[in-house]
């Protein structure tokens, strides 16, 4: 059972603005009108956990779910999930998507002119495990052009959906590879106003972790909202 | 203290990893209590949003959908009975919605409440806060409900901070 305290707000500056008026697409989407602040409940602080049903084994791994390998550099991405109080999140669905090698979508909807690549669909889920730690095996994703702005590159990166333990913990992000000259350029990460919290978005090279003869590591721990206060003696 | 993870935009091909579906079902639709709450996201120039993801959270489940080229989407649930607020006050029967999109950098979040529970929404802690209560109030429509949401500009839903 989880203490009946609310969720900490995360401080100003962490998430991005929702008018973000360098990022073309949030002109006509972002709400206008100030938010109001909702009273919590008690299922919104311990509600129901989603998604278990949805992860088979194998599910981590996407370079196998075809025949055969899909190309690029084949790459092992992990990392904790822990909340606000540093506290490790387990069991916790993690989901993830990204472009190919090439920069291009297994989407209908992406008319990047690179090639698809039969082996790879870009898509992959897990559970994290006791101490709150996931990993997915996959291949680095290419760069892609889009139509925010004349001559836009998105750099390389991979989407990440968390549920965490509430509906306050729910997060939506994406994170970026280490030394993307494109990085300084975006405007998505850089929506981010506060520069340690845009940095938390890239992720780590780790030797450590990569596997000889067979893939390079890139960490990346994710922190959802802790709680107001803590029970007692905790 | 960990500080948490910045957000980012859903993006729009995020159907890849969180599924194509319109339609979610928090229940078995055969329930004799089942109700559909249907719906259409709206952008600030009264067009539909063919790449929105909803979702509904509540104590029954939580369920998602992606919106169709028309913007629709729909969900098969329950109506929650009344939830317990942190300070002890019942709030009226509701369900918490998150909707992502591409064009939004973070999630926004709202309530559905339900038509017939007119004496609960009129004591409810949020509902009286706002000048418009019946805004989160889902509509009938038939045999179902509707609650449409629109992101922008006239008619913008009340979106919330939890």
């Amino acid at each position: 059972m989880t203490e009946p305290f609310p969720y900490r707000r995360d401080p100003e500056g962490l998430h991005p603005p929702l008018h973000s008026p360098a990022y073309e697409s949030s002109r006509l989407r972002a709400p206008e009108r100030r938010l109001v602040i909702a009273p919590a409940t008690l299922v919104e602080l311990d509600g129901p956990a989603f998604g278990h049903d949805r992860v088979s084994p194998g599910d981590a791994d996407l370079t196998h779910q075809h025949g055969g390998e899909p190309l690029g550099e084949r790459i092992v991405v992990g990392g904790r999930v822990l909340d606000g109080d540093g506290r490790p999140l387990r069991d916790t669905l993690v989901e993830v998507w990204q472009a190919n090698a090439a920069g291009r979508y297994a989407h209908a909807g992406d008319r990047h002119p690179a090639p698809l690549d039969p082996n790879f669909s870009g898509a992959g889920r897990c559970l994290t495990d006791a101490e709150g730690r996931y990993r997915f095996t996959t291949i680095k994703p290419g760069a892609y052009p889009w139509g925010n702005h004349d001559n836009a590159w998105r750099p390389a990166h991979i989407h990440f959906s968390l549920f965490g333990r509430a509906f306050a913990q729910r997060l939506v992000t994406q994170m970026y590879f280490p030394g993307d000259p494109l990085l300084a350029h975006d405007p998505i990460y850089n929506a981010v106003p506060d520069r340690s919290a845009r940095e938390r978005l890239i992720s780590r090279f780790d030797l450590e972790t990569s596997e000889p003869d067979w893939a390079l590591s890139y960490r990346f721990d994710i922190v959802l909202r802790g709680r107001e206060a803590t029970p007692m003696g905790d | 203290m960990p500080v948490s993870t910045p957000s980012q935009t859903v993006g729009p091909f995020f159907s890849l990893g969180l599924g194509e579906s319109s339609h979610g079902d928090l229940v078995d639709p055969a329930r004799d209590d089942a109700i559909r709450i249907a719906g259409v996201v709206r952008d600030g120039a009264g067009e539909p949003v063919p790449d929105a993801l909803v979702e509904l959270w509540q104590a029954e489940g939580c369920a998602r959908a992606s919106t169709t080229s028309e913007g629709g989407f729909s969900f098969v649930t329950v109506k929650p009975g009344p939830a317990a607020g942190l300070d002890g006050a019942t709030q009226a029967p509701h369900i918490a919605v998150s909707v992502f999109a591409r064009g939004l950098l973070g999630r926004l979040i709202t309530r559905i409440y339900f038509p017939d529970e007119a004496e609960a929404n009129a004591r409810d802690p949020l509902l009286r806060e706002l000048t418009d209560a019946a805004a989160l109030v889902a509509r009938p429509e038939g045999d179902e409900l509707r609650f449409d949401i629109v992101l922008q500009g006239e008619g913008e839903t009340v979106f919330l901070d939890v």
